[in-house]
């Protein structure tokens, strides 16, 4: 179940339409992490919303894109995560510490739009 | 094991040996809770708990199965997930559930976060023979 990945701006979007399993979690991470190389982006956005299940391994490989992205100078959100999804997170202790969250995608990427002004800003 | 008054109407069993096993049984943990009448967002909480249940299957045990059952204990409803593997075993049970406790290098979280997304929780491990865990949920 391939996960398509679409371009807007600089910004990579991911849109899950179903559950995944680890390997198909794994090449996602993997795609995301090449294209943002390729097509120099500066943002990267997951869509979860359709995800049926946030355990520690989908936790997990999701917080290794966010670093892996930001190592190759990249933000990293996720949307669309569910209440309930977000409930038994915290009942699992999963955090995904040191990865943006948002609502929804406008939100996702007003953060982003946020965030590569004070890069640039910074330069 | 509540009370022990449990009446079986329902189970489906599902063979753990790879990851995509992992995905079948949360999707017919989740079919089944959603029949004996549990919300969306507490099936989702089951689906979990299989989730993380069969993923130490396929980590640690490589094969097993996990079975998911309606329970009944007088007016109460529920489910029931065994998951049961005759993998290396864990010698520190105690620990395990503790949390913080993984020889895989994952969370260290699974066993100690399935004892919190359900109502019940038993675990019973021989090193070299298996190990079965088996959790309850009650319709609130």
């Amino acid at each position: 179940m391939p996960v398509p990945i679409l371009k807007q701006r600089d910004y990579l979007i991911a849109s899950i339409q179903a559950a995944l399993n680890d390997e198909d979690l794994k090449r996602l991470r993997e795609a995301l992490v090449a294209q943002v190389g390729e097509l120099r982006s500066r943002g990267v956005i997951v869509d979860v919303t359709a995800l049926d299940v946030m355990d520690s391994f989908a936790a997990r490989t999701l917080r290794d894109l966010a670093h892996m992205s930001r190592l190759r100078g990249a933000e990293t959100v996720i949307v669309g995560i569910q209440p309930e999804v977000a409930f038994a997170m915290v009942q699992l202790g999963l955090t995904l510490e040191g990865v943006a969250a948002a609502l929804d995608l406008e939100e996702a990427l007003t953060y982003l739009d946020r965030k590569t002004r004070e890069r640039a800003r910074a330069k | 094991m509540g009370n022990g008054a449990g009446t079986l109407t329902e189970e489906t069993v599902v063979l753990i040996k790879a990851d995509n096993d992992i995905v079948v049984a949360r999707q017919q943990g989740r079919a089944l809770a959603s029949q004996v009448g549990f919300s969306p967002g507490e099936a989702t909480l089951i689906a979990t708990a299989i989730s993380e249940l069969s993923r130490n299957i396929v980590l640690y045990a490589t094969q097993g199965e996990i079975t998911v059952a309606a329970v009944a204990n007088g007016v109460r409803r529920g489910v029931v997930v065994v998951a049961r593997d005759k993998g290396p075993g864990i010698s520190d049970v105690r620990r395990a559930i503790a949390g913080g406790y993984s020889t895989s290098g994952g969370l260290g979280l699974g066993l100690a976060g399935v004892r919190r997304l359900m109502d019940e929780f038993e675990i019973v491990s021989d090193v070299g023979i298996g190990t079965t865990v088996t959790a309850k949920k009650w319709k609130q």
